[in-house]
């Protein structure tokens, strides 16, 4: 039986940024698939737990090219979004898990153990998305890079990108839809011709790949300068050494449906 | 805060952060909801929350005032089971039966949602439900079957005169 809380349970943005406050000693559920396993498990006994459920930050809308992905939005929604996001999106765990876990929760989760979390973090780097989050210092925006370092103590509100002219995204195959993403690529191509790259699975979080944008016109030299990028690690899912192997071919992977996209 | 359970509604006295799973077996004495992994990756917990499969051991009750839970106890009972039902029990789609209950439900809301008999659209929609006696091939066979609405003479399946094959569209 889970231990007693304060529970809250804000009815809009504006309760639930009021609820959270600098964040201090305040556990967040979004859709719950991360942190409720901890609490029955009982290796987490949050003293003040703040439920997003009603807080009116479910939203995604497009106006014109522009994307915004409210924090609560399920992973479901985004399915049908154009590459990298949305086969990015229905790339993780099946339907149920996607009908209830959140944008938010898959960008703030913590670092897994045992294996790499926060798919979404690469598609949301490659298209450039702003953040906005509230917490000590009131609501803020910035690129979801910078936000990624420093996300704990942050409330998710939204995020915001513009659509790419072309995106991509090559994982390696999950054996069921259970496992974790072991490694993936996106890739997004702005309307001035710029190429944005980003991993998730290469990292402790979602990590850009500026080498290999430099060489992004040589798909192979690409690959190979994408190593420079990462920090790669032994996990439950893979090696490092296993890593080393697949992120070349899954940016020359990422790259090339880029091109024909 | 209440919850309405196979079309009961119940006022809810578990603390706030209990998992609507425990709340139906523990509360409210429903127990078709299975405990399984507890951590979202078996489906023996799936019920519907409003119409939509959701598994339970994720839900903080606290989360769901009002929502409307359907479990295999609102379905059909023994004399009177819904399609899906009595298709599971004629292409031999149970076996320990663990699973079971998360299939029906997450069976019972592809079909409300239009889902067809494509073996492919089947195995995507319950593809996060674990079973480890069947081999899935009959329980897409089940509900392949109910999709398309085909009847059953329950009668000649208990008396094992009945032999499964696989049917439905490409696989």
């Amino acid at each position: 039986m889970p231990a007693v809380t304060d529970v809250l349970l804000p009815a809009s943005p504006d309760e639930a940024v009021a609820a959270f406050g600098d964040g201090s000693g305040v556990t967040v559920i979004g859709g719950g698939t991360i942190v409720m396993p901890d609490i029955t498990a009982g290796r987490i006994r949050p003293a003040r737990t703040l439920l997003l459920a009603r807080a009116g930050l479910a939203g995604i809308t497009h106006e014109g090219s522009t994307v915004t992905l409210g924090a609560m939005a399920p992973l479901q929604g985004l399915v049908d979004l154009p590459a990298p996001v949305g086969p990015c999106a229905g790339n993780v765990a099946d339907l149920e898990i996607r009908l209830q876990a959140t944008v938010g929760g898959n960008l703030c989760s913590g670092e897994g153990a045992e294996a790499p979390r926060g798919d979404l973090q690469g598609p949301l780097l490659a298209v450039g998305a702003q953040i906005r989050s509230a917490g000590s210092g009131g609501i803020t925006t910035e690129p979801l890079e910078d936000f990624l370092g420093h996300r704990r103590g942050r409330l998710v509100l939204d995020l915001t990108y513009e659509e790419p002219a072309a995106g991509a995204f090559a994982a390696v195959d999950r054996p069921h839809t259970h496992a974790y993403t072991t490694l993936a690529v996106s890739a997004a191509r702005t309307s001035d011709g710029t190429i944005r790259l980003a991993a998730t699975g290469a990292g402790w979080w979602g990590i850009r790949l500026p080498s290999a944008e430099a060489a992004a016109a040589d798909p192979a030299a690409a690959g190979a300068a994408a190593l420079k990028d990462v920090k790669l690690h032994d996990d439950a899912l893979a090696s490092a050494w296993y890593r080393e192997q697949a992120l070349p071919v899954l940016v020359r992977r990422a790259l090339a449906r880029l091109e024909e996209s | 805060m209440n919850l309405n359970v196979n079309g009961r509604t119940h006022e809810i006295e578990s603390p706030p952060l209990t998992t609507l799973l425990d709340v139906l077996r523990e509360e409210l004495g429903v127990h078709s909801p299975k405990v399984g992994c507890e951590q979202g990756g078996c489906g023996a917990c799936t019920v519907l929350v409003d119409g939509a499969p959701r598994r339970s051991c994720l839900l903080p009750v606290a989360a769901l005032d009002g929502a409307e839970i359907t479990t295999v106890e609102g379905l059909g009972a023994a004399e009177h089971l819904e399609p899906v039902q009595a298709a599971f029990v004629h292409h031999y789609a149970a076996q320990c039966g663990f699973c079971t209950s998360g299939l029906l439900m997450a069976a019972t809301a592809y079909i409300a949602n239009g889902g067809t008999d494509d073996r492919e659209a089947i195995a995507e929609a319950l593809g996060g439900h674990v079973c480890r006696c069947t081999g899935y091939v009959k329980i897409v066979d089940a509900v392949a079957a109910a999709a398309r609405g085909d009847e059953f003479d329950l009668s000649v399946t208990a008396a094992g005169l009945f032999t499964t094959t696989m049917s439905g569209g490409a696989a």
